[in-house]
């Protein structure tokens, strides 16, 4: 059974459909991109998955059960992460009390708990404090525990949203580009961090990436959307050399016309994906 | 001049910073404790407005929890105040004959006014900012007007009838006498030392209460909600139980000032609750800085210093002034009918300058310069 599984899911807004009937899997343990032109249905994929949307009609199933049109915190309770396009931190917090809020969820603590401060509640906090501390440590955060989130410089923006998704205890964790506005560096350094995240955490991933060096490099599986429907799917090798994939990106006369465009496209990811892994 | 203060509170610094904390702490518990001592032998007579300040200061703290913490702009908010007055008022005015003890009423002020905050925070779940504000805005108004309605309530289907001309809340001539409380044999009645040493017990309380929840899964989810909502949600923080918590227990705090205010005033009527009221605690909320507890209740107090005292002083300075000078309009100034102009231009001064208020949260700098904590930044001590 695929951790993730979308049955014939759509979504319309008014007359528009943003997605229609697709079908998707996610098998656990995998890396797995989501690739298309812009307007593609990723995001409202994503939304979807992780509750913000409901689905206009079809099934999403996380380990087999349904989690379409729940709300985004019972999803997150279930087991879904998500980090957002446009960095969406808790910037008046600091860093530490943005991975606390992640594990909102996993603690039990309530308000009349918090005015008592009892033994449990002081032992959770402290566990609590203590966890979050190592994971600041293990995504490359450690020491900036008191710094406001929105001081911090973007890459580590980006790797304190990670860290704010792994803390609410994920088993499958949506990146919605992570590695957009990063300079080269920064880049090979976030593909780095999230295939750790899967090899060392046993989290499976689900990310949208324009950057073909990134989906190239990190993927095991690439499901490509255009128009809101799925016109290809498979691994790197098989995704590079469908001819609808370049058709979608670079328009029909590369791909039926000029050889020459269209080995620069397939080149260019393979060498980059060569120096990055 | 920051040269002479600095050395003067060189050997302050000194200090450990645990020492200071418990020294700061226990000098202003002291300075609380006698000060109806100090107010009689300077013959001030004071112990009565301080009161009705600190009154004001649970209020804003309150209201600090719905509108500073969990980012939700109530402009109504004094009519839980109301509601938690006139909760003591209906269970107390002798022609109810109800007569409850003012311990059990004051519990009772705190349930009903946390059951409102509920009942007005769930239509209001869906709403954000300017439309959340306007619905408030409107509960405001409502809950005076209803009060004063309620003077002759008649419930019944057809003609049958379960309540004719039920008189509950006494109409626009409002609830008089109030219960007062008792300890023992003592009774509250017009000395205002008792009543201040009471308000201040509850005071603490109520600060206790924001301590306590600012630095807990509740209050992180609340500041998380203020942020961004919608990222709160996807991590895991259920947006309307922790927004319903919000209105629920900042209405609570208002209950214990309604039940103490009426039982101190003995006479509550539905003027007193207008929605002037609800904007002066907001003002004393953003003055002192908005989710805060020490800015809160120093801005607070700040406020209302500024329009008890410096007000009415400057009015008397001002009209002696136009006696010696001549000057016909400054003889007959007065000044408090421009209250509401000063303070406006305040909020605006405050916005513009300070949009974080005259204290921003100490405890996030406390936080920031844990590492250079014998770092000496001059301006921060207090």
């Amino acid at each position: 059974m695929a951790l993730l599984e979308a049955r014939r899911i759509s979504k319309h807004f008014g007359g528009l459909a943003a997605l229609s009937n697709l079908d998707l899997n996610i098998e656990k343990g995998m890396i797995a991109s989501l690739i298309g032109p812009n307007g593609a249905g990723k995001t409202t994929f994503f939304n979807m998955v992780s509750g913000i949307y409901k689905p206009t009609s079809g099934q999403i199933l996380l380990e087999g059960r349904d989690i379409g049109g729940l709300r985004p915190n019972r999803a997150t309770a279930m087991g879904l992460g998500r980090t957002f396009q446009n960095i969406r931190l808790f910037s008046n917090m600091t860093a530490l009390e943005n991975v606390l809020v992640g594990m909102n969820c996993r603690l039990k603590s309530t308000w009349f708990g918090a005015l008592l401060r009892s033994r449990s509640v002081l032992h959770e906090e402290a566990g609590a404090r203590e966890r979050a501390l190592k994971l600041l440590a293990y995504i490359g955060l450690g020491g900036k525990g008191q710094t406001l989130a929105k001081n911090l410089p973007y890459g580590l923006q980006r790797r304190l949203e990670i860290a704010r998704a792994l803390a609410t205890g994920p088993k499958l964790m949506l990146l919605d580009e992570p590695t957009a506005g990063m300079n080269p560096q920064e880049t090979v350094d976030a593909m780095a961090l999230i295939k750790r995240v899967r090899d060392e955490l046993d989290i499976t991933i689900l990310l949208i990436e324009h950057d073909m060096k990134v989906v190239m490099g990190i993927s095991e599986w690439i499901t490509v959307l255009d128009y809101g429907a799925k016109i290809a799917e498979g691994t790197p090798e098989q995704v590079r050399a469908n001819s609808r994939v370049i058709e979608a990106y670079l328009g029909k006369g590369v791909a039926t016309g000029s050889r020459r465009i269209k080995q620069k496209v397939a080149g260019g990811t393979a060498s980059q994906e060569d120096g990055t892994i | 001049m920051a040269q002479i203060w600095h050395s003067l509170t060189a050997p302050w610094r000194a200090l450990p910073a645990r020492q200071r904390q418990v020294l700061t702490w226990v000098s202003s518990i002291v300075l609380l404790l006698i000060f109806p001592l100090v107010d009689r032998t300077f013959k001030w007579g004071i112990v009565n407005d301080v009161t009705d300040v600190l009154v004001l200061v649970i209020l804003a703290l309150g209201l600090n929890i719905v509108v500073g913490y969990a980012g939700l702009l109530d402009l109504g908010y004094a009519a839980f105040f109301a509601i938690g007055a006139y909760t003591t008022g209906i269970l107390t005015w002798p022609p109810h004959s109800l007569e409850l003890n003012f311990w059990i009423v004051i519990w009772a002020a705190v349930i009903v006014a946390a059951v409102f905050g509920i009942i007005i925070g769930t239509p209001t779940l869906r709403l954000r900012g300017d439309y959340l504000a306007i619905v408030t805005l409107a509960f405001g108004e409502i809950v005076p007007v209803v009060i004063r309605n309620l003077g002759g309530v008649t419930i019944g289907i057809g003609p049958w009838r379960l309540l004719t001309d039920f008189n509950l809340t006494n109409g626009v001539q409002g609830l008089n006498p109030v219960g007062q409380p008792r300890i023992g044999g003592f009774e509250f009645s017009f000395d205002p030392t008792p009543w201040y040493y009471l308000i201040l017990v509850i005071a603490g309380l109520v600060i206790f209460a924001n301590v306590r929840l600012q630095d807990s899964r509740l209050g992180r989810a609340w500041m998380a909600l203020r942020e961004d909502e919608t990222a709160a949600d996807c991590m895991g923080v259920d947006p309307i139980r922790t927004k319903l918590l919000a209105f629920a227990i900042g209405a609570s705090f208002s209950g214990f000032a309604g039940a103490f205010y009426a039982a101190k005033l003995q006479a509550i009527f539905p003027e007193l609750f207008k929605f002037n009221l609800s904007i002066m605690i907001l003002c004393m909320v953003i003055l002192g800085g908005m989710g805060n507890i020490k800015g809160v209740v120093i801005g607070g107090m700040l406020l209302q210093l500024f329009d008890r005292v410096v007000l009415t002083q400057t009015t008397i300075l001002s009209r002696s002034i136009g006696q010696a000078l001549h000057i016909s309009p400054l003889e007959t100034i007065d000044l408090s009918l421009w209250r509401w102009f000063f303070f406006g231009l305040a909020m605006v001064v405050i916005m513009v300058l300070r949009p974080e208020g005259l204290f921003p949260s100490a405890a996030r700098r406390a936080e920031l310069h844990a590492a250079d904590e014998e770092t000496p930044l001059p301006a921060e001590r207090g």
